[in-house]
């Protein structure tokens, strides 16, 4: 048979690594490193279970393709269920009754007139508050209901017949507060006589998507921290220094947003209670659920067939589902609660503001000798407010500092959001390093060349460089003479290899033929019951529509939650070796109808043939017809990579076109060149849309989102999708992406994630570097709103800068 | 939200007479849902005249042109007599809201429409335009408020169409069942908050606005709008111009020149017109314009010239832009503004 392969005792490094191979292990060659640039074949020590390796994209039918999404003629069709399509018999509808003030002592809460509504079935007053940092020492505010620490905090929930009644009746809900003084400004709860949101020490912890803030630091009245973190003699390393670079960055709240709210059908029975949930994570849901209401796992089910976005809000019940369960419990009838918009804007989760002072320090040739960040966030009554990642992972230096702080305010709780930290870090990092490059008289891609080893950075920023929009941008800045200004500006964005273990698929060979794969994991849209198609296709030879995806479901073998962008990382090499030992299993199972012993029999390309040439090649479907039994199938869970300690950081580098109409303040993008590696991509055309989602949110959260709290009251006065301004058509530029495969041999599929790395952290970033070339000004605030950007051109003085 | 009846009517007639008992006009109801939404507005009869086609349409004459109050934003915006001798109002109809909402909006609730102040909009404020005491904005968050001539209500009028049809000299006729037509300039359409702070137009609670009515432009009329938002698509304007020349050649003989955003209630500025008034427009004379508007005299306040409050000085910048820019689009001397909203 020809082959091209090498022999393995024709290459030395196999041959060594195999020498050390310990038993059930074998050391196989993995393509490694980005084709075209840097690719290269690497040993792997990997168990004997593991199916072969899989080649580069280009030598293969289904992965790496990007055949139509699985589920996309649903979707568009609106065939697709979301949570707030699920209709079941005797269903009630339950609204929240929201706080309305942003600090109070709950003196009573009165439901009788509520009951006595024509229609309500049930009310449920909140006594266990799911979300906000929690007091270390609860006893400090003992009371009866939860403080109220924020404006739209739930009290209480009214289940009734109809939405309409349950609405109506939510407003009859008397609740006495007893006021307490409150503050919403970051800058205000700073200050030693702000009223304390917290009487005492608070925590919150992350969820499955990251975010929370550190647990072992300090208190000091509102302020939460600081979170020390320092490598080397920072002190040194700015005595070392030739220059040194000082800036102070700001950054507003963002709100997730995600189309489809947060929301819950909870279906109590005496035996199963079975929930519908808008989540990233039906494990984390189940978990959630069994734990609130100590019932076993094995008693709680929890459904998403499809899911409208996340972002990192939608991880474990919240208050909605465990408010939903409870009310079900209560009225022996399905219970749907779904948030409105105010509800989504105010109580689950937010991108938490920052305040951050950044000082580099450099030799000569751009070597950083340290870097020192202080910064200050707010995430509401949460912690998570901190933004080290991108200062701590993305540049090499000699010495490092990092103090992160939350800061409470009466604001609701931050949770994860697409990449934790990283925007608003990244905006004030890139501006530095930019800011550092003009001082050293650097090209800013040579600086970050000499600063970043990073291999796939380092082909991105070659991308970069040879790009039509970075070859047109003026070195000099503030270069145009017009009311218009062209800009361009770069940035980079640093991710994570996060990965879940509790990452299973089960794939089942029918007699007919078909071939169904499942996974309890949910599609939070970034495609992944497509790619899991793609997997078994690539296995058995069909087209990923015929194969049978299953998911959504805890009934299936547990799936990750959809956060840190572990999704397609962990879960895909579970569903390779599924569907690998499954297609082990139908060929033994074949292989005495088709005369023959399982080891002579191959599937490629969905035909089976013999080795030896016993018969003719049949077709995957005639040689199942003849399998022993009616079907065949294997489970496979995530092993730990292959090379844990070989991976460097995802990203990408970003570049930003912009224009700046200067006598009105408005930035208007053109144009950004994306180009992002996440290991192999299984799915180019979807990996795309993840990183033109990111680039969309980046640009949106750097020029137009901002939650606005009025100071006085403590209200939101944008709590809806007209005054919150989201990128709209006319905002959207051009987006190219520029894919590098970047192969890091470290799984069956060796698949990275996409979700978080793409877009929303460097876009921003490099928004405002493109500013900066445009007017030779920096912009150090976000949203760049024409008053923030007529402030910073220095045409307007404002009494009091734009909250 | 509320319960409340909804009676549909196809005539005016049949509407006029269901206009009592605290009844509640529905148009388009683009801003009347939004308001029931988000519980500022709670009626317990919709009249919805939504179907009355009867005023719905265009319809040219010697003196003019009238517009039935139902006839949508996106067929003004794109009527060829309006965009070629009206293009004032072709433009601001074609750059309120969006896309969606133009098919949909009417040219009667566009007028009519109520502020789009975030305390206004919020039930949990009980302000000034709702008969209580205090306005929130003065102390609070008012980067999208007033700048000009507004007393104890910073709120900014909201509607394009209001802009161009002063510009245009324009005026309604309001229906009513007992006291049959009358015609109301819209100079006087709008009740300013220091007049009377809950009454926000002069139409009485049993009045149909039925048409608007739009005298001939004197020849050598050349007109244009434009707006500015934050964003592009989907915004407010943050500031906004309307411009009618009366050209001779390259010689205005009069101008009007009309802001929106800028104050509770559409106005005029006499200062910009007197720059331009017999003078040719070169971008010069149009920047004067400009920046004469903002030190424009009281219209209907005590209030000299433009007084930014704590957050939107930047607006006092924005304003004489959109004009001189706006100037020059309705001259032809400058293209569409790719910077304005719409
Ligand atoms: C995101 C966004 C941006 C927007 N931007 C702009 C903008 O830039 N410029 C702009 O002008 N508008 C803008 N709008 C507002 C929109 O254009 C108006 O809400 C719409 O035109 C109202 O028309 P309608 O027919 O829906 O009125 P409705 O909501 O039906 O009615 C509005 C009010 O007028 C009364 N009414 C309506 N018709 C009559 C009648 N014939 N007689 C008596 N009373 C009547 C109603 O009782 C109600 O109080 C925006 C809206 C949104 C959501």
């Amino acid at each position: 048979m020809a082959t091209t392969k090498i022999p393995s005792s024709m290459d030395p490094l196999l041959d060594a690594a195999a020498d050390a191979a310990p038993a059930g292990m074998e050391t196989v060659m993995m393509p490694v490193g980005v084709p075209g640039y840097t690719l290269r074949q690497e040993p792997r020590t990997v168990p004997t279970t593991e199916p072969p390796v899989l080649p580069i994209n280009a030598d293969l039918n289904f992965i790496g393709k990007s055949p139509e999404r699985w589920d996309g003629h649903a979707k568009v069709s609106g065939q697709a269920r979301y949570t707030a399509d699920i209709q079941l018999p005797g269903m009630l509808y339950a609204k929240f009754v929201d706080a309305n003030v942003p600090h109070a002592r709950v003196v009573s809460v009165d439901t009788s007139a509520a009951e006595k509504v024509p229609g309500v079935k049930g009310v449920f007053v909140i006594q266990n508050l799911q979300g906000s940092a929690k007091l270390l020492n609860p006893s400090l505010d003992a009371s009866k209901y939860p403080i109220v620490r924020y404006a739209g905090q739930p009290i209480a929930a009214v289940a009734a017949t109809n939405p309409q009644i349950a609405e109506d009746a939510a407003k009859l809900v008397k609740i006495q507060y007893e006021a307490m003084p409150f503050v919403v400004e970051m800058e205000q709860a700073r200050q030693a006589s702000a009223p304390m949101v917290f009487p005492g020490p608070a925590n919150q912890g992350g969820t499955a998507g990251g975010g929370g803030g550190a647990a072992d630091v300090p208190q000091t009245g509102n302020i939460h921290g600081p979170s020390m973190h320092t490598r080397g003699d920072v002190e040194q390393g700015f005595k070392d220094a030739d220059v040194v670079v000082e800036s102070h960055y700001t950054t507003q709240v963002q709100v997730h947003n995600a189309l489809e709210s947060h929301g819950v059908v909870a279906d109590w029975k005496p035996d199963l209670l079975t929930v519908w949930a808008s989540t990233q994570g039906t494990a984390s849901v189940r978990e959630g659920l069994a734990g609130f209401f100590n019932l076993p796992k094995s008693q709680v089910r929890v459904i998403t067939e499809f899911m409208g976005g996340g972002f990192g809000a939608k991880f474990g019940p919240g208050n909605p589902g465990v408010v939903a369960a409870a009310l079900s419990k209560q009225t022996g009838a399905p219970v749907r609660l779904m948030l409105d918009r105010k509800e989504e804007q105010l109580s689950v989760g937010n991108r938490p503001s920052s305040d951050q002072t950044l000082r580099i320090g450099a030799k000569k040739d751009g070597t950083l000798t340290a870097i020192h960040l202080v910064s200050y966030g707010t995430a509401g009554c949460g912690t998570g407010a901190g933004c080290a990642g991108p200062a701590t992972n993305m540049y090499e230096y000699a010495a490092l500092r990092t103090e992160e702080n939350d800061v409470f305010t009466n604001a609701g709780p931050g949770t994860a959001f697409r990449a934790p930290g990283h925007p608003q870090g990244a905006f004030a990092l890139e501006q530095t390093i930019d800011e550092l490059a003009e001082k050293l008289n650097m090209d800013p891609l040579d600086l970050r060349d000499k600063i970043d080893r990073n291999s796939a950075r380092r082909v991105e920023r070659q991308v970069i460089r040879e790009s039509a929009i970075w070859k047109s941008r003026n070195a000099t800045p503030n270069a145009d003479r017009g009311h218009i200004k062209r800009g361009v500006g770069v940035a980079q964005g640093v991710w994570y290899r996060n990965i879940s273990m509790d990452s299973a698929a089960e794939v089942r060979v029918h007699q007919d033929g078909s071939v169904e794969v499942l996974s309890a994991v949910q599609d939070i849209g970034s495609g992944i019951k497509t790619v899991m198609a793609q997997i078994v296709s690539e296995q058995f030879g069909m087209p990923p529509q015929q194969v049978s995806v299953k998911i959504g479901d805890t009934n299936y073998p547990v799936g990750p939650n959809s956060g840190g962008s572990v999704t397609t990382a962990s879960l895909t090499p579970a569903v390779r070796d599924a569907a690998w030992q499954a297609a082990q299993k139908f060929l033994a199972s074949a292989a005495t109808a088709l005369g023959t012993t399982a080891d002579d029999l191959v599937l490629s390309k969905g035909e089976v043939s013999s080795k030896s040439g016993k018969f003719q090649p049949v077709s995957f479907r005639r040689a199942a017809a003849k399998m022993n039994t009616g079907e065949v199938s294997a489970q496979a869970r995530r092993i730990p990579d292959y090379a844990k300690s070989k991976y460097e950081t995802y990203g990408g580098v970003d570049v930003a076109e912009i224009e700046v109409d200067m006598e009105i303040g408005l930035i208007r993008v053109k144009r950004i060149l994306a180009a992002h590696d996440c290991g192999r991509p299984m799915n180019p055309t979807q990996t795309i849309s993840q990183i033109n989602g990111g680039v969309i949110q980046g640009l949106s959260y750097a020029l137009y989102e901002n939650r606005l709290l009025d100071p006085n009251y403590g209200l939101m006065v944008n709590p809806n999708l007209d005054r919150y301004q989201i990128a709209g058509s006319r905002e959207v530029p051009q987006i190219d992406v520029q894919l590098i495969q970047s192969y890091i041999g470290q799984s069956s599929t060796d698949a990275s994630g996409i979700g978080e790395p793409g877009g929303i952290i460097a876009t921003p970033a490099a928004i405002g570097n493109a500013f900066y070339n445009a007017t030779g000004i920096r912009i150090r605030s976000l949203p760049m709103t024409p008053a923030l950007v007529l402030t910073a051109l220095g045409n307007t003085q404002q009494t009091k800068e734009t909250a | 939200m509320n319960q409340f009846v909804l009676v549909d009517c196809t005539t005016v007639d049949g509407a006029l007479s269901q206009l009592n008992d605290g009844s509640v006009v529905k148009a388009a109801g683009v801003d009347l849902l939004d308001r029931m939404k988000n519980g500022t507005t709670t009626p317990s009869r919709l009249v919805n005249i939504r179907n009355i086609s009867a005023l719905r349409g265009i319809h040219p004459s010697p003196q003019g042109v009238t517009i039935g109050a139902l006839t949508t934003l996106a067929e003004i915006s794109e009527h060829p007599l309006l965009t070629s001798q009206y293009t004032i109002l072709s433009d601001a109809c074609g750059s309120a809201a969006t896309p969606h909402i133009r098919n949909m909006a009417t040219l009667g609730g566009n007028l009519l429409q109520q502020l789009q102040c975030w305390y206004f909009r919020s039930e949990e404020y009980q302000c000034l335009r709702k008969g209580k005491d205090l306005c929130f904005a003065f102390a609070g968050l008012n980067q999208y408020h007033a700048i000009m001539d507004y007393g104890t209500c910073p709120s900014v009028a909201p509607s394009s169409s209001a802009v161009a049809l002063l510009g245009l000299n324009a005026s309604v006729e309001l229906t009513s069942a007992k006291r049959g037509k009358r015609t109301v300039a819209i100079k006087d359409l709008y009740v300013h908050p220091d007049a009377n702070p809950t009454k926000f137009n002069v139409l009485e609670p049993d009045e149909l606005l039925t048409a608007v009515t739009i005298p001939r432009p004197a020849a050598g009329t050349r007109s244009a709008y434009q707006k500015y938002g934050e964003k592009q698509s989907n915004d407010w304007a943050i500031a906004d111009a309307g411009v009618v020349l009366e050209m001779d050649g390259n010689v205005c003989r009069k101008a009007a020149i009309v802001m929106g955003a800028a104050s509770p209630v559409v106005r005029h500025s006499p200062e910009a017109e007197a720059v331009l008034a017999g003078k040719p427009i070169t971008e010069e004379t149009a920047r004067a314009a400009g920046k004469a508007a903002m030190q424009g005299g009281p219209l209907q306040t005590a209030m000299q010239g433009a007084q930014p409050l704590s957050m939107n000085a930047y607006k006092v910048q924005l304003f004489p832009v959109a004009i001189y820019r706006t100037i020059l689009l309705a001259a032809g001397q400058m293209g569409r503004d790719p910077s304005a909203a719409g």
